[in-house]
């Protein structure tokens, strides 16, 4: 068997790519150090010295407002240097191969990669290609993998919910085009969550998303009876249009999330979005601000477990 | 070559004599995970502080990262008081090379500007390889550079030294 490629030979961190096949107790390391660097942005200087003198290239060949944000505040707060590069307007556009783009960025001497992509498998394309000393990590790639989403979403979990093996999870929507849900539902069987359920229509999931070792339901009231923890799912706008929908309006009545349907989980239940949301289409107002709703929480842990594989990642003769 | 290590408990009651006029209610505590975190949480409660104490875990001020990696996490650092114009002490376990007390300082100095520092350590073992010294030294002893002096703390929260010769 080929080895992990995200691993190095010692069995540490090279790349972040999956969550896929990451042992146990790399992910547990992860959200640990992110506890640690939760109290780092508390303070008055927000910032370690650990990655001073180092570059850090987010690489976005498909716009994310967000997580680009979200990985250069990360970097930052580990002193190091951030460029970013919007590829889709730039060399891409002029014929530059992705190969050749990060070549030209290693001669820079850049020493990490944040790439997001919209073909799946090319933040491994880039992992596969580069010098020992270089780290990518995928920030979403096609409708493959979201590590750090879903290592922030397990995080999120971990901070309310505390013990994985006594928890009920749903996944909600649209997972047939979800990284998020695919990165998720890893990081949750690994950490051994007994029960993970999918919720959706027939034509957002994806077929044989029970090989993934999910329960899945059509009907959103019985799938949410009695869980600790809902992640809705944005409906990609894109996708209403297309035939797998009815509309928003119909989305939104069978699978939008209501004070109602919430009401059938357990009253402790935390609701999670990974953002951006589409109030009125997956979830409602009500509930999007209601005192369930672990959002915001969400966006501020992002940046310490996104922190937490940069320093994973960034230390250590490779 | 055998070192005779002295009883830790004697040394730390050496310590708590040698800083009781020292101290007021005033003065911060700090203590580095971990062995010098045990020594502060004792110091802490039989010198009757008032200042909650705090606690650092300087894995992310260690000079070795670059060779080394991220050291596996013991706690977060936490320090529960303002330290803008605190008299702070500074508490450790084995005053070695003193890279660790720098990464330490340079930490504290991320959540504020203190009056003062003082460093109180158990045991001074010699082998400093930068411009750092202790003010308050439980015992002082000859340990070749090679081995390894290592705090521990049973279950009755007695504590104790041991010596790994090197390698």
């Amino acid at each position: 068997m080929a080895r992990n490629l995200q691993l190095n030979e010692k069995g540490e961190l090279q790349h972040l790519l999956t969550i896929e096949g990451l042992p146990r107790e790399i992910i547990v390391r992860i959200l640990d150090t992110a506890a640690s660097f939760v109290g780092v942005t508390e303070r008055e200087v927000k910032k370690v010295p650990l990655l001073r003198g180092k570059s850090v290239f987010n690489l976005f060949f498909e716009a994310s407002t967000r997580t680009r944000t979200t990985f250069e505040i990360a970097a930052k707060r580990l002193s190091a240097d951030v460029i970013n590069l919007n590829i889709s307007t730039s060399s891409q556009s002029k014929g530059e191969t992705l190969l050749d783009t990060i070549d030209n960025l290693a001669a820079m001497h850049a020493d990490m990669f944040v790439v997001r992509h919209a073909a799946s498998g090319a933040a491994h394309l880039i992992a596969r290609h580069v010098a020992p000393h270089h780290h990518v990590i995928n920030a979403g790639d096609g409708r493959h993998a979201h590590p750090t989403q879903g290592l922030l979403d397990a995080y999120t979990i971990r901070h309310y919910k505390q013990d994985f093996t006594r928890l009920s999870v749903a996944v909600v929507g649209d997972i047939l085009h979800s990284r998020v849900a695919r990165s998720l539902i890893h990081a949750l069987t690994t950490l051994g969550t007994p029960d993970v359920r999918a919720i959706g229509p027939q034509t957002l999931l994806p077929t044989g998303v029970e090989s993934l070792g999910v329960r899945v339901f059509h009907d959103m009231r019985e799938g949410l009876r009695d869980v600790d923890v809902i992640v809705m799912l944005r409906l990609q706008n894109e996708r209403m249009k297309g035939p797998l929908l009815p509309s928003a309006q119909e989305f939104f009545k069978c699978y939008g999330l209501t004070a109602e349907k919430l009401a059938v989980a357990k009253p402790d239940a935390i609701v999670m979005h990974p953002g951006p949301m589409n109030r009125g289409v997956e979830i409602d107002s009500m509930v999007a601000d209601g005192r369930q709703a672990v959002i915001l929480p969400q966006v501020t842990f992002g940046i310490a477990v996104r922190m937490a594989v940069m320093s994973l990642l960034g230390g250590g003769a490779a | 070559m055998s070192v005779a290590l002295p009883d830790a408990e004697r040394v730390y009651a050496e310590l708590v004599r040698q800083l009781e006029p020292l101290v007021t209610p005033e003065t911060g505590m700090v203590g580095i995970q971990t062995g010098g975190a045990w020594v502060a949480e004792r110091l802490h409660r039989d010198l009757g502080l008032v200042v909650p104490l705090g606690t650092l875990n300087i894995s992310f001020y260690r000079d070795d990262y670059a060779s080394s990696g991220l050291h596996a996490n013991v706690r977060p650092s936490q320090i529960p008081f303002d330290v803008n114009g605190r008299r702070l002490l500074l508490v450790d376990d084995v005053l070695f090379t003193g890279r660790t007390v720098r990464g330490a300082m340079n930490e504290l100095f991320d959540y504020g500007r203190p009056e003062s520092i003082g460093l109180v350590v158990l045991v001074d073992r010699g082998g400093r390889q930068l411009p750092i010294c202790a003010q308050i030294v439980g015992a002082t002893l000859a340990v070749p550079a090679g081995a390894k002096l290592d705090l521990r703390r049973d279950g009755a929260g007695r504590l104790s030294l041991h010596l790994e010769p090197g390698g």
